[in-house]
């Protein structure tokens, strides 16, 4: 009889497994393999039936997306030879470029609400936390339920009462409303997720820097943020994902000033017909902050930094 | 270094009372022990001398100074916790440093220090290892160095040695008693092992159920016990008691159990009702002619020693004695008594009769 164990598996059991795993990821990159893709490509490849796997590619799509063109005479694009690259490759459609377009202010627009809000949604959320975790405070477990049940219904359900109350304070279509507004949304999960990671941490490091001559606030943030780091940054990256990809409130309350670039990709679509190409290069650099945000914080997620500290 | 007084102290979390008023006094240079059984309140005591909770009534004096109700960082006291609480994010070096750094040291003066405090322990090797990966006793070393680094009036340490395994606690033991008496630190030191209490400590205070039972060296704990409960807790196995019940006048020296007449050291006061006749194994002795007798049950050998179960007229009795004599279970041998070490208990409130023997005791009375 062959004898069996957990941790040991045997090399047929470790290949089907990773098999298994290199599907999944396969079949959850192939979408964004092909919008990466299509920002690479032509309109008249974007859209062509069977797909094109293999093309010649080209920056027309994000020249596109952050430009604003028209359409000019021959004589005109005779007397003007092309300035730069970008022209020139416009001029294939006897376009010129006349100026930026509104993508790269709508993105800044997003890195600013987005992170101003995680910002602002950890900082609240690790204060409160930290006291719900280690101070008595009179009906603590209703004051967090009520917390929580701010989640139970979809925002978007408060949208019209929140559009009112916004006009009449005079937040509406501003960056502090958005932020606002996204940290109100997001500060439940953050008070949540990080009380549970600060209940883990021990009391006794605290103490032990209340003894060693600190404060409780230099304890608090010379000894438990440390220790946290690991659960401040995953819901960091919880509540920046919400922020970021948020769409009905940003259509609902921004326009000029302080449009997030979700409702303003879509509006490229009506900019001289669909252009694929265009649409796929504002989605693909609307991916990339939250991508590098996660890797950066990659090593926080891993890393278990309180092993073996204090023995159990 | 310090002398610390314990005044009345009472600790209340809620309805539940941790510590009914207690008193006692931790002289300069003491190694105080605080022992009792899990739950009794002696570490919420000692979390109290250093500031981790206010009493809710009673005065605690550190070198003639009144801290009941100061933060931890104005008393100057030293605090080893049960799970060393080392900062896991903060490498050797840095946990020893973390109280000088709080107080504003120059680097080159910490660095000084540290290094003659890890000269003390023996970890200059280990300085700059991250602490996750230290055996339990190179932690227990690094705790205490971030103790003594401070120079603080006092220490306090909650069951340092509970964390270790049992073949480790032993030189541990050894090590912090030469510590303290090279460094001649007052030490309030929380344990529920009676042996490494005995082994360690120049006094006890014995707690149970949020009360004193008694307060006193070893020597007079194990010899005098104030209450049943501290004969019963300290010593291995613990003392015997013969319930009877009679009346008991001052200066009796003679009790009655069943049928046998037992000496007892010269009461001083009288009692009536339930009682209680204490007396520890080792007092008993084999001797064919008393008329004490029992029945062999059982014989435990211990090398040394032996420990025997007795069947007697008055009750079940265990007697520690030399392992050359012989005690063959069924056989009816006879007991002597060494009467001038037996305590006599009642047992309605627990306490000693005073004795000749327990004269100037300490207890919760």
């Amino acid at each position: 009889m062959s004898s069996f164990s957990v941790t040991d598996t045997s090399s047929r059991t470790k290949r089907i497994a990773g098999t298994l795993v290199i599907v999944y990821a396969l079949i959850t990159m192939l979408p964004l393999v092909w919008i990466g893709a299509t920002g690479f490509k032509s309109p008249a490849d974007a859209i062509s039936y069977p797909p094109k796997v293999v093309f010649s590619p080209t920056l027309e799509g994000y020249v596109n997306l952050f430009t604003t063109r028209t359409r000019q005479t021959q004589e005109y694009l005779q007397n003007n030879p092309p300035t730069n690259w970008a022209d020139e490759i416009v001029r294939q459609y006897d376009m010129v470029i006349v100026g930026p377009s509104k993508f790269g202010e709508r993105f800044l627009n997003s890195v600013i609400i987005g992170f101003g809000s995680t910002f602002l949604s950890i900082f609240l959320g690790t204060l409160a936390a930290y006291a719900f975790s280690r101070f008595k405070i009179p009906l603590a477990d209703d004051l967090l339920f009520f917390i929580l049940s701010t989640r139970m219904m979809p925002p978007i359900a408060v949208a019209i009462p929140i559009f009112l109350m916004y006009r009449n304070l005079g937040l509406s279509d501003t960056h502090l409303g958005m932020i606002l507004l996204y940290t109100a949304v997001n500060i439940s999960l953050a008070v949540w997720l990080l009380k549970g990671f600060i209940d883990e941490i021990p009391r006794e490091y605290e103490e032990a820097a209340l003894i060693d001559g600190y404060t409780r606030f230099q304890a608090f943030y010379k000894v438990v943020l440390p220790q946290a780091a690991t659960g401040i940054a995953s819901t960091a990256i919880f509540c920046l994902i919400f922020a970021w990809n948020e769409y009905a409130f940003a259509v609902l309350l921004t326009s000029a000033t302080a449009q997030t670039a979700p409702p303003f990709i879509p509006t490229i679509i009506g900019i001289g017909g669909l252009d694929w190409p265009a649409v796929a290069a504002g989605a693909t650099l609307f991916l990339l902050p939250v991508m590098i945000f996660t890797i950066m914080l990659r090593k926080h997620l891993l890393r278990g930094i309180t092993f073996g500290a204090v023995r159990k | 270094m310090a002398e610390i007084i314990i005044k009345n102290i009472r600790k209340q979390f809620g309805d539940f009372v941790a510590v009914q008023e207690s008193s006692f006094t931790v002289e300069d240079g003491e190694f105080f022990m605080l022992l009792g059984p899990s739950g009794c309140g002696k570490t919420t005591t000692l979390r109290m001398i250093a500031g981790l909770e206010l009493p809710t009534s009673g005065e605690i004096f550190l070198d003639g100074e009144e801290i009941s109700q100061r933060p931890p960082s104005a008393r100057d006291i030293a605090f080893v916790f049960q799970m060393f609480a080392l900062y896991p994010h903060l490498n050797v070096r840095k946990n020893i440093s973390y109280p000088l750094v709080s107080q504003g040291m120059s680097k080159s003066k910490i660095k000084d220090k540290v290094s003659e405090v890890a000269g003390i322990l023996g970890i200059e090797d280990i300085l700059n290892r991250p602490v996750g990966g230290l055996s339990g006793g190179d932690r227990q070393r690094v705790a205490l160095g971030r103790a003594i680094v401070r120079e603080p009036k006092a220490f306090m340490m909650d069951e340092p040695l509970g964390a270790l395994d049992a073949e480790f606690r032993e030189r541990m033991a050894e090590e912090l008693r030469a510590l303290h008496d090279r460094m001649g630190a007052t030490t309030v030191y929380v344990t529920h092992d009676q042996l490494e209490a005995m082994q360690m400590g120049d006094k006890i205070v014995v707690m149970n159920n949020a009360v004193v039972e008694q307060f006193g060296t070893p020597r007079e704990i194990y010899d005098k016990p104030a209450t049943m409960f501290v004969a019963d807790f300290i010593g291995s196995p613990s003392m015997n008691f013969l319930d009877f019940e009679g009346k008991l006048a001052e200066n009796d020296t003679q009790v009655e159990l069943s049928g046998t007449v037992l000496n007892i050291p010269a009461l001083r006061e009288g009692a009536q009702g339930k009682l209680s006749y204490g007396v520890r194994p080792e007092h008993l002795q084999f001797s064919d002619k008393a008329n004490f007798r029992g029945e062999v049950i059982a014989s435990e050998y211990l090398g040394t020693t032996q420990i025997v179960t007795l069947d007697t007229a008055c009750g079940m009795l265990k007697a520690r004695i030399g392992s050359d004599q012989k005690a063959t279970v069924g056989e009816k041998v006879g007991l002597n008594v060494n009467s001038q070490t037996v305590t006599v208990f009642d047992r309605s409130s627990g306490q000693a009769l005073k004795s000749a023997l327990n004269e100037g005791v300490v207890g919760n009375g």
